[in-house]
């Protein structure tokens, strides 16, 4: 910037200071759309949850949570047994997909780096991610439902449970891998034996991390309606045993959207809204309770 | 108390990198011992091989024999036994970043199968006294992480838990080169203290220090050891020119 | 080749102490020469000189001083620099001697000549040449040449030994020559010294070049233990 023109240090004073006002508009534009950017990525998120509060919160009763639902033209009826039927969906799912996914991810991530069966699970499980759900609802059909003979809580569960493995593993494979190698040698270097040292100390430091892939695949599945179709099924009242169908709230949402009554309508909106609140709260829930066992000043 | 450590004909690869060559070694016992040399000379894989760390790689490769205390390392024995022998102390404070400081110290005790309450106590309480940290922390044991802690804390946290498993030999590598000032003069301080009990091996770019704390000194270079003798000697008229060269500063 | 300011610094060290040097060397045969021809103007030209020497002797002390603090200097450096602020002393002692000498030809010009049996000029000789050799050394960082002075030093001594005996006789016999003699004798005494600073020379660029400490070799031999003085 040394460089002198022949027409002295005024005019290079003037263009220092015409770049300068150039880069602050730059700055500014490239903020604005910075800002830009984020309210159009936000926006649906809020247009979404308050259409759904708007249309969904004036059907909202006790009776919501406590009734089953009951032929049209009846007053009162609620959803309970869907909202019920989906924890119970869900906790099987999780029962099933969790410790798989995790399992999975431990192999790819520290046992099976570089070989052949660790690439081509990580390939079925990226293939498994991509199957559309309603695929994934008649592949359990086929497998789970016919040989049963009738629909059921377990299937549904087995459908939702699967379409958690992918998620799962592959996060749990990112966050043990994000592990610094430091702490692994430390625990080698203790004459911990590999195993030992993977399981309590590797997966420990990833919890955090794994525990967040978890819930992602929860929050997924939670919402998913076509595997449930024709395994779950549905049911209009309580279901006694996972052999039998149960009901489920985003399949309740997606029969009574269908129908041509109003009140149903209105029944599905509120249905929505609590779908969409109890996945946060669920969500929610376990950040708090996992974040209470973390110390002072931990990573 | 410390034992010796014999290396006769020591190779070691990375790939196709010949990174030590022949390498004759006799570390006494409760002696501290200082490597020097310049960056990439081979001081801290040859220290990787003394616990079997060095193949923890997947392609390197180890010839030769490793006596300590007379057991040969490599034919006689599994390398997890032998890292609960041979202490490591890395060169960037390494604690278990979601574990207490009570945990960190008992870590090596507790996943290999310790569990009474009191021994551990006493044991993480001894360790963290040996390793000048306990005035510092024993109020906030379980309560602190072990990440919370400054650089200096942090090491000897680190050296505190080697201590804990009760090792023989201590390897170093580059304890303080991540430390200010004052914290490096405490981990000299305990090396001091340590020797008596420990045989320590340090290796280090800081000659003053190897000056400070060692006995005996070796240097390495290219892979080789070019001469290893006492402290007093390398640093006051070592034998070869190379040694004489690279502690002045001449190169390295 | 690194630390090139460092390498720097310790020729400028050397150049400092070879000024010194030819100070001191310079101081010596002046007093000499004023003993040889009793010329008062070249005792006023040692007395400038050992202010010049005070003065470097000071800088040549800090300036080693600093190096030492600043660049933890090893081996070979580490001695270069010691032997630098001995050679340092010894150098500023061998000006005191010339001093010493030039005092001693300002006292005798109030006395008469006397024919004394001592012979001045050739121990000056000596220990002139041990001088000059010893520096000849430091330059050259020679070992070998610094080790030849070591046994000049026998032949001074034995020399200064010869004059006292004479000199006491002639103070006991001819008593009027008493002060020229008593002068004649502090002479052979500065020059004695000033050879003995040179062997110390000589034996500081031994321990500089080859890391030996040959200082007091032949009473070393038969000196009893200091700590358990057996």
């Amino acid at each position: 910037m040394g460089l002198r023109t022949s027409l002295g240090e005024e005019t290079l004073r003037d263009e220092h200071q015409l770049r300068a006002k150039l880069r602050t508009l730059a700055d500014g534009a490239a903020t604005g759309l910075a800002v830009l950017a984020t309210v159009m990525v936000v926006a649906p998120l809020v247009a979404i949850f308050v259409y759904l509060v708007y249309k969904g919160a004036v059907s909202l009763n006790w009776a919501f949570f406590t009734h089953n639902p009951v032929p049209v033209g009846e007053a009162g009826g609620g959803m309970a047994n869907a909202i019920v039927g989906s924890g119970i969906l869900l906790g099987v799912g999780s029962l099933i997909g969790i410790p798989i996914g995790i399992a999975g991810g431990i192999f790819l991530a520290e046992f099976g780096r570089g070989t052949r069966l660790a690439n081509a699970i990580r390939f079925t499980a990226d293939v498994l991610n991509g199957v559309p759900s309603i695929v994934m609802g008649i592949a359990v059909y086929s497998l789970v439902v016919v040989p049963q003979g009738h629909f059921s809580a377990f299937s549904g569960g087995v459908a939702l449970g699967i379409m958690m493995i992918p998620t799962v593993c592959r996060t749990t494979e990112e966050m043990l891998l994000m592990v610094p190698h430091a702490v692994r040698e430390a625990a080698l270097a203790l004459g911990v034996p590999n195993w030992r040292s993977v399981l309590s100390i590797t997966v420990r430091t990833a919890s955090a991390g794994i525990i967040t892939g978890c819930m992602l695949a929860f929050a997924r599945v939670a919402g998913e309606t076509a595997p449930l179709i024709f395994t779950a099924f549905g049911n209009v009242g309580w279901s006694e045993k996972l052999s039998e169908p149960i009901a489920a709230l985003p399949l309740q949402i997606y029969v009574y959207a269908l129908s041509p009554y109003d009140e149903w309508h209105r029944l599905a909106w509120a249905g929505a809204l609590v779908l969409i609140v109890l996945i946060v709260l669920a969500v929610s829930l376990v950040r708090y309770v996992t974040s209470r066992g973390v110390l002072k000043g931990a990573s | 108390m410390g034992v010796s450590i014999e290396v006769t004909n020591l190779n070691a690869w990375y790939g196709t990198n010949h990174t030590l060559q022949d390498i004759d070694l006799n570390i006494p016992a409760n002696h501290a011992t200082a490597l020097i040399g310049p960056s990439g000379c081979g001081k801290s894989t040859f220290v990787r091989c003394l616990n079997r760390m060095h193949e923890t790689n997947p392609i390197a490769r180890v010839t030769g024999t490793v006596l300590i205390g007379g057991l040969d390392i490599y034919a006689d024995a599994k390398p997890v036994e032998i890292r609960r022998r041979v202490g490591m102390v890395f060169q960037r404070p390494n604690p278990f970043p979601t574990m207490s400081i009570y945990d960190n110290v008992a870590a090596g005790l507790k996943l290999n199968g310790y569990s009474n309450r009191k021994v551990l106590d006493e044991i993480v309480e001894k360790s963290l006294k040996n390793s000048a940290l306990w005035e510092e922390v024993k109020d906030e044991l379980k309560k602190k992480s072990g990440a919370s802690l400054s650089g200096g804390q942090q090491q000897r946290l680190c050296i505190a838990r080697a201590l804990a498993v009760d090792p023989e030999v201590l390897l170093m590598d580059e304890p303080a080169s991540a430390l200010d000032p004052v914290s490096t003069s405490k981990i000299e301080d305990l090396i001091f203290q340590l020797k008596s009990q420990y045989t320590i091996v340090i290796v280090t770019h800081n000659m003053q220090q190897a000056a400070r704390v060692a006995e005996k000194t070796g240097f390495f270079l290219n892979g080789r050891m070019v001469e290893f003798d006492s402290t007093h000697k390398i640093f006051t008229n070592p034998s070869d020119k190379r040694t004489e060269d690279y502690i002045t500063g001449r190169f390295g | 080749m690194t630390r090139i300011r460092f390498q720097q610094s310790l020729e400028e060290l050397k150049e400092q102490l070879l000024v010194m040097a030819g100070l001191a060397e310079q101081s010596i045969q002046r007093a000499i020469e004023a003993y040889r021809v009793r010329d008062l103007s070249i005792c006023n030209l040692v007395s400038i000189s050992e202010m010049s020497i005070n003065r470097l002797e000071r800088e040549i002390d800090q300036a080693a001083l600093d190096l030492l603090a600043m660049e933890q200097p090893m081996a070979i450096d580490l001695r270069f620099i010691l032997s630098v602020i001995k050679i340092n002393a010894d150098l500023e002692r061998v000006g005191d001697a010339a001093k010493s000498i030039s005092d001693r030809v300002r006292s005798m010009e109030q006395m008469a000549q006397a024919d004394l049996p001592v012979d001045i000029p050739r121990m000056a000789e000596l220990a002139e040449e041990m001088v000059r050799k010893s520096l000849q050394a430091f330059i050259e960082g020679d070992a070998e040449l610094a080790r030849s002075i070591l046994t000049m030093d026998d032949a001074v001594d034995a020399m200064n030994r010869a004059a006292y005996k004479a000199l006491t006789k002639v103070m006991e016999e001819q008593s009027h020559l008493a002060p020229q003699a008593l002068n004649a004798l502090m002479i052979s005494r500065a020059l004695e010294r000033v050879a003995d600073h040179a062997t110390n020379i000589a034996e500081d660029v031994i321990f500089w070049v080859q890391g030996a400490d040959v200082r007091h070799h032949k009473s070393l031999k038969t000196a009893p233990d200091p700590h358990t003085m057996e």
